[in-house]
């Protein structure tokens, strides 16, 4: 008899936990493997980006959204339908520059790092960099040259966690050489 | 609840990290290091899913939650087959296991299975071991998409 009745839910989920659990893991063996924050900020920005190349392909071929015509589209979109989507949350999107080109992701919880507290001596430490790196891989694969960073993190002692990316150009497709 | 591709596209980054960052000598360590990562996985996991359950009566018992309970919180799916030599040794058949599923049916890619395997050999070693169960988790893979674990308990 099963014990705990069948809580298996939307097929397309994983348990949370064990997807917390698994990124606490890794995490930790960055730490392990490097010597200083940096560097660890510097490998899970470069698996985010990875990632990012790859779930930009998931997300157009699932989510049905169309074409964004300016920055403000796509913000919404990525935080209304991929956050959503991918991480069953909904951050807010807030503090756009004047000039419309840059834009912050205020997130209250955050799926990664509900089990984890930061030990002391990781002040650098960007704990949730994987998500930057992804933000930037998936709009890359969309032509979209984008800074992200994380400006406040809850790990941190700040009271939100803030993504913040800035638009830096259109990248154009480049013709390989020798083809007209 | 995070969403199945970004799991898998976590684990895949995570095996190539193992990978990428070994010198040629070390290839064989990155198989355990992978392994004891999902060890410690697992270890929490199972605290967490047995929160709520009564005492297992038996270590079949312990086998019966891990291929029911364990794999459909972890992989949505049962195990497809679990037998017993009566005597420790273990095998739990999933025919459609999560991270192989995607990778081309042949030979071809069956050297690289192994990588993708470390890591759910271990959570199953770590749950087990939190159950007070001590043994050595192997995978075998005999077709692609059907892939066999072998489960072997060390006596007591």
């Amino acid at each position: 008899m099963s014990r705990q009745g069948n809580r298996a839910g939307d097929p397309r989920k994983v348990n949370g936990e064990l997807f917390t659990l698994t990124y606490g893991a890794l995490v930790a063996q960055l730490i392990k493997d490097y010597e200083n924050d940096e560097q660890v900020n510097k490998q899970l920005d470069k698996m985010g980006y990875n990632m990012g190349v790859r779930l930009i392909e998931d997300f157009l071929a699932r989510a049905n959204t169309g074409r964004c015509n300016d920055f403000r589209e796509t913000a919404d979109v990525i935080a209304k339908v991929a956050f959503k989507m991918y991480l069953g949350l909904t951050p807010v999107v807030s503090n756009w520059s004047t000039t419309g080109d840059e834009f912050s992701l205020l997130l209250e919880s955050n799926p990664l790092t509900e089990f984890v507290e930061l030990p002391p001596g990781h002040a650098n430490l960007n704990y949730s960099n994987l998500l930057c790196g992804a933000l930037r891989g998936a709009l890359e694969m969309v032509q979209m040259d984008v800074d992200v960073r994380f400006v406040q993190d809850i790990l941190k002692g700040d009271n939100i966690t803030e993504i913040r990316l800035k638009f830096i150009k259109r990248l154009e497709d480049a013709v390989p050489v020798g083809e007209d | 609840m995070a969403d199945e591709a970004v799991f898998e596209f976590l684990h895949t980054e995570m095996v190539s990290y193992i990978h990428r960052e070994v010198f040629k000598d070390e290839k064989d360590q990155c198989i355990s290091k992978l392994e004891a990562l999902g060890f410690r996985v697992g270890q929490s996991l199972i605290e967490r899913f047995t929160k709520e359950c009564s005492r297992f009566k038996d270590e079949l018992d312990t086998m019966k939650f891990l291929c029911k309970d364990f794999w459909g919180l972890v992989y949505k799916k049962q195990i497809d087959n679990l037998r017993t030599n009566h005597q420790g040794v273990y095998v739990l058949q999933d025919n459609k296991f999560k991270f192989l599923v995607q990778m081309s049916t042949g030979k071809q890619y069956m050297e690289s299975a192994p990588k993708y395997l470390a890591f759910p050999c271990g959570m199953i070693r770590g749950a087990l071991s939190n159950l007070g169960v001590n043994c050595i988790v192997t995978a075998e893979v005999s077709a692609m998409p059907a892939l066999r674990k072998a489960d072997g308990d060390v006596p007591h």
